[in-house]
C-alpha cells in the first residue's frame, strides 16, 4: 500500500455546482482505480501568489488517497492535464511522517502557533509566584556577590602589581 | 604570584559572541515539513521569496533539503511566489 496526496487548483470563475462535480469526479477516478480516500479536503478559495491563466484567486482541493500500485497516477495526471477546469495540480507520494502529520492535523493536534501561544500565556500567569520563590534566594546570591568582587579586586591588584614589577623589570 | 588563570579580562568576553544556532527540527522532533502551509514556509524564505541558506536558518542538512522541497512545491502552488519584493 502506497500512500499518496494530489493537491489541485480549480479554477473559481466556474460556478459552485461545477466546481463540486470536478472535485467529485476526480475523488471518483480514484475509487474506480482501486484507491481508497483517507481523506477529501477542500482548502478552499485562496489568493494566488501570482497569477496563473490570468486568475489571481483558485479554489484548493487535497485529496488524500491510498492505492496498492502508482500506475493509476499517470492516469489521474493526464487526465488533469487535459481538463481545462483545473489550473494546477501536484501529486506527492507521502512517508510514514506524512500520513501521520496529515492525520495529526485532521484531529487538530497541529495548531502549532496556538499551542505555542497558550504555553506563552501559562507561564507569564505562573511567573510572578516563582518570582516570589525565587526572590530570598537572590537575596543570598546578591550576599555572595558582594563578597566576591572584594576578592576579585584583590586578584586584579595582585596582577596589577605583578604585571607592574615585569615591565619595570624589563 | 598571580597564575595564568587568575588575569581577568578588562572587558567582558562575552559581548559580541552570538548564540549558536540549532536545527530547529531536530530540537522539536518535527519529522514532516507541509508544502501546503506557506505561513510556516515564509520562515525559511528571504524578502524576495528567495530560500534561505543553511547558515543562516541553522537546519541540519536532512531538514534542509525537506525544506527547499517543501518551499518548491509551494511554490508550483502559487502558495508561494517564484519572485518578488516586499514578501514580507
Amino acid at each position: 500500500m502506497r500512500n499518496y496526496e494530489v493537491t489541485f487548483i480549480v479554477d473559481p470563475v466556474l460556478s459552485g455546482d461545477e466546481i463540486k462535480s470536478t472535485a467529485q469526479s476526480y475523488v471518483k477516478m480514484i475509487k474506480d482505480e482501486g484507491g481508497k480516500i483517507v481523506h477529501d479536503g477542500e482548502m478552499g478559495l485562496r489568493q494566488l501568489a501570482y497569477p496563473i491563466k490570468r486568475r489571481t484567486t483558485g479554489i484548493y482541493y487535497c485529496t488524500e488517497f491510498e492505492v496498492e500500485t502508482g500506475e493509476m497516477i499517470a492516469k489521474m495526471e493526464l487526465a488533469m492535464r487535459r481538463d481545462e477546469r483545473i489550473m494546477r495540480f501536484l501529486t506527492v507520494a507521502l512517508d510514514k511522517y506524512g500520513v501521520k502529520y496529515n492525520a495529526d492535523k485532521r484531529a487538530g493536534k497541529i495548531g502549532t502557533k496556538k499551542k505555542k501561544e497558550t504555553k506563552e500565556d501559562a507561564p507569564k500567569d505562573n511567573k510572578p509566584a516563582a518570582k516570589k520563590a525565587a526572590a530570598p534566594k537572590k537575596v543570598v546570591k546578591e550576599a555572595v556577590k558582594v563578597a566576591a568582587p572584594v576578592k576579585a579586586e584583590a586578584v586584579v591588584t595582585e596582577t596589577v602589581s605583578t604585571t607592574s614589577n615585569s615591565s619595570e623589570e624589563e | 604570584m598571580a597564575s595564568r588563570d587568575d588575569i581577568k579580562f578588562l572587558s567582558n568576553p562575552n559581548i559580541g559572541s552570538q548564540r549558536k544556532k540549532y536545527c530547529r527540527f531536530r530540537k522539536f522532533g518535527i519529522k514532516h515539513i507541509d508544502y501546503k502551509d506557506p505561513d510556516f514556509l515564509l520562515q525559511f524564505v528571504n524578502e524576495q521569496g528567495k530560500i534561505l541558506p543553511r547558515r543562516i536558518t541553522g537546519n541540519s542538512l536532512k531538514y534542509q533539503r525537506k525544506v527547499a522541497r517543501a518551499v518548491r512545491r509551494a511554490r508550483h502552488l502559487a502558495m508561494l511566489p517564484y519572485v518578488t519584493d516586499l514578501l514580507k
